[in-house]
């Protein structure tokens, strides 16, 4: 579901919740995140080994028990400082979006971070790329008077989910900690 | 056009402060600030119920607030007397509504022509301006036309018209698109940001259309009757 970026930074956001490990932690970004396109265990394992080999994750000694080896990871200072800042800035406005978008606010929700705020940063990102492609539409030039209006309906589209999802903030606060 | 406006905080031309306005018991606006620049043009986001045509109603003197201060052009709006108010909101305010609010038992020249008449402008001279300015708004030849005859799209027209003939120094506009299908409030749209720009005119436009906002130089959002402004947040430039 979501781009290969964003794995790693919203298992980071799952991390900051509570420390967890791999299998838990694969279980609720599915739950969350990942209903049409679950995250492969491979997946997993190798995303928490390049943020521990990054720093921005510590994982714990392994766990005795019974099947396979458990070890429970720890957000380290630098995975919040770089899960902060990608919360807060607003994602490139461009078409399809919608699954970063919606997973800033489902993790800025969980985490108890100001979601309406992120929402309102990421609207005036994309009113800044729409009086852009406002601009360009002033050419006399109909191809590119074409091209900048389907990027403008596109935009449009992502800003009225941005303010249905403002208006239902509290709902989905609601059932995120449930 | 944002970049060469003067620096709005230093020398705002509107400036709304902690305003507060409730209808009976229901709270509007809970302490709302904004201010804009001489021969900006603002665009007032925000869901419905939330205070956006409210606000524009106290910046253009329509309502008085209950508290804070507005003013205009370094004048207190909020405490001058109705006769006063009403003064300035015909010479120097221009209206644009969602639905024209033209008079339908008068043709679109005689709506044009209707603001210049009641400032004592002599009938001859308040008709050729409305010629005028139905040109400047391509409506030319319909100034014969009764509004019931007019498309949407010219009837708001019309409005525009009547909203700028007497040279106003801010346009208020309340969802001027509203009833209008997309290509017909883009042309609106151009044509009142077009001209608004040669006349120097401050525009404030409510509306909950991102297009429409796009239009304008910058926008606010107003939720629960308070205001979120990027700029002062510094984030969408």
């Amino acid at each position: 579901m979501l781009g290969v970026m964003s794995v790693p930074l919203t298992m980071l956001g799952l991390l900051e919740r509570e420390p967890s490990h791999g299998y838990k932690l694969k279980r609720d970004y599915d739950a969350y995140f990942g209903r049409d396109r679950p995250l492969p265990f491979g997946q997993v394992y190798a995303t928490l080994g390049r943020l521990a080999r990054d720093g921005k994750v510590v994982a714990g000694e392994a766990e005795p028990g019974a099947g396979p080896e458990r070890k429970r990871y720890v957000i380290t200072e630098t995975g919040a400082t770089e899960l902060e800042t990608w919360l807060a800035e607003p994602a490139e406005p461009e078409p399809h979006l919608q699954t970063v978008l919606f997973t800033k606010v489902v993790l800025a929700l969980m985490l108890g971070r100001p979601a309406e705020r992120y929402l309102d940063v990421q609207r005036a990102a994309h009113l800044a790329r729409m009086r852009a492609l406002t601009e360009v539409k002033r050419s006399d030039d109909l191809l590119d008077v074409l091209r900048a209006d389907y990027g403008l309906f596109h935009l449009e589209a992502d800003l009225r989910w941005i303010d249905m999802t403002a208006a239902r903030l509290s709902a989905l606060a609601r059932e995120v900690h449930r | 056009m944002t970049a060469s406006l003067p620096d709005a905080q230093a020398h705002s031309f509107i400036d709304a402060s902690d305003v507060v306005k409730s209808f009976g018991q229901t709270p509007a606006l809970r302490g709302a600030s904004v201010t804009v620049a001489r021969g900006e043009i603002l665009a007032v986001m925000g869901p419905s119920g939330s205070g956006k045509s409210t606000l524009l109603h106290c910046l253009a003197g329509i309502f008085t607030p209950d508290d804070g201060e507005i003013s205009f052009d370094g004048r207190r709006l909020d405490t001058l007397c109705e006769s006063d108010r009403t003064k300035l909101r015909r010479t120097a305010f221009g209206f644009v509504f969602q639905f024209g609010q033209l008079v339908p038992e008068l043709t679109a020249a005689d709506n044009v022509a209707l603001p210049l008449l009641l400032n004592r402008v002599k009938r001859k001279s308040a008709y050729e301006s409305a010629a005028t300015w139905l040109d400047r708004l391509q409506l030319h030849g319909l100034g014969g036309r009764r509004t019931g005859e007019l498309s949407g799209g010219q009837a708001q027209r019309v409005a525009i018209a009547r909203a700028l003939v007497m040279g106003p120094r801010v346009l208020f506009a309340d969802e001027p698109t509203g009833s209008l299908d997309s290509l017909t409030g883009e042309t609106v749209m151009d044509l009142m940001v077009g001209l608004a720009r040669q006349e120097g005119t401050t525009v404030v436009i409510v509306t909950h259309e991102a297009r429409v906002a796009a239009c304008a130089d910058r926008e606010i959002v107003v939720r629960d009757g308070k205001v979120f402004d990027p700029r002062a947040a510094g984030v969408g430039r």
